[in-house]
């Protein structure tokens, strides 16, 4: 007997309304009910990160939530980054770094900087300028098989300089 | 001023970083099955009778399979070899088990929550049998046997080469020194597991499979060879693949059994393999062992080497490479870099009640330049003499270049000693030193360690065939045709998958048409499109695939030249292709753009004469002798003494592939290469129990690297040009995995030396226990290996 739930949920702006069983993670609800399949699922275990999403506004694994769980919340994937064909600063300096080879695990990067960015903007940081070490630290949070981590960590601490340099007086 | 050399922009980083990227978990198709399996939970199982009736019963199933409903399927990958014993590969279990995770049966069903719950509804009536999970109890006297026809459980058993004037050597060396090098066994780990979404064409009568694989055209051989049909009848088409460093150029026997399914109930059935069954069922690799005894020279100079080679192969021979992979490649390949006069060494693989291995990233290299970097510094020891002098007394030098070595193996021009050489002058001027000696005042134990290597790679036929595989690979082919609007579809039978060759290949063909590289698409991975080839494994791709497509394109340059001849009143010879246009070389005037030279040969056909008519194409292949990159990796690392955690401080790779098509993608492969070699060297091992239960199944307990664990890498390139290649670039998507665990060991011991003299390491992973053991058993220090 299935336990389903009809939920409503705001994923990039847009809503939705939808049956789901209860069972259902949130992201196969993304991927396979609401078509977002640049939410990627490497382990299913909650340790990769690949399904990293924003959960209102905070990075959440995909893979560990239930999809009833996001009922009335506001969801960002990877898909919301972009400014219509115009990609992000975050998704350029990805590519001006050589942030990504595969690309498998770039979108749970991408959401968990995002994640990380908006917590520096919103001045829950030390309000310093963020440290290589610093950075390393935070995507340390995911896995990336392929770059060995070095042009995601400086994509990552160019964006967050150049975003503090924008926000300066 | 050529596209070959330039930073260009990787074309696919658009689509993945817009999450447009298309994997094979991401198709949809309406009325899909999802298929699951069920899987053994015993390494060794004699297997009664299976009863599918319950999960069929169950809401939402739609179908179930085990072997005998599929006509016992399997693949067989052969050696030609007496010493060789074939283990056919069964994709769903005949009888018997033989590692856990081994599938049973398979469960379709509607949605893939449903066929979960299904598999855990078939009765299985197992009945247990002994096991053996490890080398030592697989060789052990009266040991239990993984397959009836392998005695010993030895399926090949090679002495490649034998000189014998090596006792003698041995009789009479000022120095001799031993070493037994063990190395874990390691998962490949790409982020996106194997994945499989198999539908029946009824028009093309045909199944198009979309596979998440290096080896679209092996996949295709495998399901032709397992299902009896014709290969035009599959079509295997690999989308965008989430890595695969190994893992997925062998073929999966469940994407194999998908294909029949699929054929069976004419529906689209698709599997997405989960991360236990990735790490426990799939492939695994590297798992060997080293027995080697090299004798000396006083002055350093090696006199001879004897070296015994166990690699733990798993259950079953990998289609269609055979599980002779590892202990081929370690035997004939373990000279390296350095001149051995007198060499002997047997490799063997032996079954174990394990998953199967595939050829992942590096295949025994990292293990044999981790085995020659620990005899030489050994043998520095020994002599008392700097190791890095000893390296450099045997290495292959500069004015000895093409070398023929004692295996038989001929070198071409490398920059084995230029690399060393700049190397150490960069540690030095980066102030490494000092920064040692500052962490040792801190109270952390702290080394620097270097490895010297070369990498063979992009092997063809003419190497291969030495190997004797039944399945010989090697060659690739590649068509070039422009389109009547100028713009130029290259076709190829590698397959990238994270590398870039979208834009690699685009820079090479580029170059030859005088086009921009986004005027060049690439279409690779469609079994369809591109005429047979081998897919991209074994830094292959560039070499091989891309000295193909040059070839042809130069093919193409070469009717656009004649067509241009004749539109312009020139000799053909006279035309450069640059800029988008064929022009008279010194005569600015005398131009026509290559766009209007492809509208006329396609569209006033009539205007030209017959030869330069009716399109603009060109196929070429190549199969070259192989090539080796070579570089010098050097780490500083610090130990906690207190806690054994060992963490990088300095990376350094000076690396030479030749020509560098791209050097930001080049320096991608490094960094990756070498963060997989460090966690080999320190972090990841897939770890058995002598049940043979693995004990690594999830993320938390196979320890791949995060950012934290990486430092910074640097990297310089050297460019000797390959003679061997079509575009002087040799192959480098091993050499990072391949240095770095030599470097970090002999990093670690440059450490431990230094707080206890004696101390020393010569297994990999290094654990924190063994830091421990090393600073503080009692004497005399015991060495373990690994696995």
């Amino acid at each position: 007997m299935k336990d389903t739930h009809l939920i409503r949920v705001r994923v990039n702006g847009r809503e939705h309304e939808l049956a789901v069983e209860s069972r259902r993670t949130l992201a196969d609800m993304l991927r396979h009910d609401l078509g977002y399949t640049g939410t990627h699922l490497g382990c299913e275990h909650g340790i990769c990160g690949a399904c990293t999403v924003l959960v209102d506004g905070a990075p959440a694994r995909a893979c560990l939530m239930f999809g009833v769980q996001a009922d009335g919340q506001d969801v960002a994937t990877v898909e919301g980054l972009a400014d219509g064909e115009d990609l992000s600063d975050l998704q350029q300096a990805f590519s001006d770094r050589h942030g990504l080879q595969c690309g498998f695990c770039t979108p749970g990067f991408l959401m968990l900087a995002e994640g990380y960015l908006a917590e520096l903007q919103a001045g829950r940081g030390d309000g310093g300028e963020p440290s290589e070490q610093q950075i390393r630290e935070v995507v340390a949070a995911n896995l990336c098989r392929c770059t060995g981590y070095q042009g995601i960590v400086e994509a990552v601490l160019e964006t967050a300089r150049r975003r503090q340099a924008m926000e300066m007086p | 001023m050529t596209w070959v050399g330039a930073p260009v922009p990787r074309t696919q980083d658009r689509r993945m970083l817009l999450g447009r990227g298309k994997f094979t978990g991401d198709l949809a198709r309406t009325g899909t099955l999802h298929a699951a399996f069920v899987r053994s939970p015993f390494a060794a199982a004699a297997l009664g009778s299976i009863d599918t009736s319950a999960a069929l019963a169950l809401p939402g199933v739609a179908a179930a399979f085990t072997a005998a409903d599929l006509g016992d399927p399997a693949l067989l990958a052969v050696l030609e070899r007496p010493e060789f014993v074939p283990t056919p590969l069964p994709l769903l279990a005949i009888g018997q088990v033989r590692h856990v995770g081994e599938p049973v049966a398979v469960v379709l069903a509607e949605d893939p929550y449903t066929a979960e719950d299904a598999i855990e509804l078939v009765g299985v009536d197992w009945s247990p049998q002994p096991v053996v999970a490890s080398l030592a109890a697989a060789v052990a006297p009266d040991a239990a046997r993984v397959h009836q026809q392998a005695p010993g459980n030895c399926l090949v058993d090679l002495t490649m080469f034998d000189d014998e004037r090596l006792d003698g050597v041995f009789a009479a060396a000022p120095a001799v020194v031993t070493a037994t090098v063990g190395s874990g066994r390691l998962a490949a780990l790409p982020m996106e597991g194997r994945a499989c979404l198999a539908e029946w064409d009824e028009r093309d009568q045909q199944v198009v499979m979309h596979v998440s694989t290096q080896v679209p055209h092996q996949v295709r051989s495998a399901v032709a060879q397992a299902f009896g049909v014709p290969e035009h009848r599959v079509r295997v088409i690999a989308p965008d693949v989430g890595g695969g460093f190994g893992l997925k150029c062998v073929a999966g026997r469940e994407e194999v059994a998908l294909a029949g399914i699929a054929m069976r109930l004419r529906r689209p059935v698709r599997w997405v393999e989960d991360r236990q069954e990735n790490l426990t069922a799939s492939f695994h690799g590297h798992e060997q062992r080293y027995q080697v005894r090299a004798a000396f020279g006083p002055d350093g100079r090696i006199l001879g080497l004897a070296a015994e080679v166990d690699c733990d192969v798993g259950a079953y021979s990998a289609f269609p490479f055979t599980c002779a992979v590892e202990p081929l490649m370690a035997v004939t390949e373990l000279p390296g870099i350095y001149k051995v006069p007198a060499y002997r060494a047997r490799g063997r693989a032996i079954a174990t009640h394990k998953a199967p291995t595939a050829p992942y990233r590096g295949v025994s290299r990292p293990q044999l330049v981790l085995v020659m970097e620990r005899v030489m510094e050994k043998a520095a020891r020994e002599l008392g003499l700097d190791p890095l002098a000893v390296r450099r007394r045997n290495m292959i030098s500069p004015g000895e270049f093409p070398y023929t070595s004692c295996n038989g193996i001929t070198y071409d021009e490398g920059s084995y000693a230029e690399s060393l050489d700049l190397a150490e002058k960069r540690v030095t001027e980066s102030g490494w030193p000092g920064e040692r000696d500052r962490l040792r005042a801190g109270g952390q134990l702290a080394g620097i360690g270097y490895s010297c290597f070369s990498e063979r790679t992009a092997y063809g036929t003419p190497t291969m065939s030495q190997r004797r595989m039944r399945m010989t690979p090697g060659y690739d082919t590649a068509s070039v045709r422009m389109d009547p609007s100028g713009e130029v579809i290259v076709t190829t039978g590698t397959c990238g998958h994270g590398q870039g060759h979208e834009t690699t290949f685009a820079q090479i063909v580029a170059d030859r048409l005088g086009v921009h590289p986004g005027q060049v698409r690439l279409r690779q991975g469609d079994t369809d499109l591109a005429s047979y080839g081998w897919g991209t494994w074994g830094s292959r791709s560039i070499v091989i695939g891309g000295g193909a497509a040059r070839r042809a394109a130069d093919g193409v340059a070469a009717q656009l030249r004649q067509v241009a001849a004749r539109l312009l009143e020139a000799n053909a010879a006279d035309i450069e292709l640059a800029g988008g246009a064929a022009r008279v070389r010194g005569d600015a005037s005398a131009s026509v753009p290559l766009g209007e030279l492809a509208r006329i040969v396609h569209f006033q056909a009539h205007r030209l004469p017959e030869g330069l008519r009716y399109g603009l194409e060109a196929r070429e292949t190549f199969d070259p002798p192989g090539t080796f990159s070579n570089a010098c990796h050097a780490v500083l690392v610090a130990i906690d003494p207190g806690t054994g955690e060992i963490r990088l401080r300095r990376y350094l790779v000076v690396e030479d592939c030749g020509v560098v098509i791209n050097p930001v993608i080049v320096d991608g492969q490094v960094r990756g290469g070498v963060t997989q070699g460090v966690a080999a060297a320190l972090l990841e091992q897939v770890r058995y129990d002598p049940d043979g239960q693995p004990g690594s199944a999830t993320l938390m307990d196979y320890l791949a690297p995060t950012a934290a664990e990486i430092c910074p890498i640097e990297v310089v390139h050297l460019e000797t040009p390959s003679a061997f290649s079509e575009t002087g670039a040799k192959g480098m998507g091993e050499g990072g995995t391949i240095g770095a665990p030599a470097a970090v060991l002999s990093a670690v011991n440059d450490a431990l030396r230094d707080a206890r003299p004696g101390a020393e390491i010569d297994h990999i992973p290094v654990c924190p226990w063994d830091i421990h053991a090393a600073l503080f058993a009692p004497e005399p220090l015991a060495e373990r290996s690994a696995g």
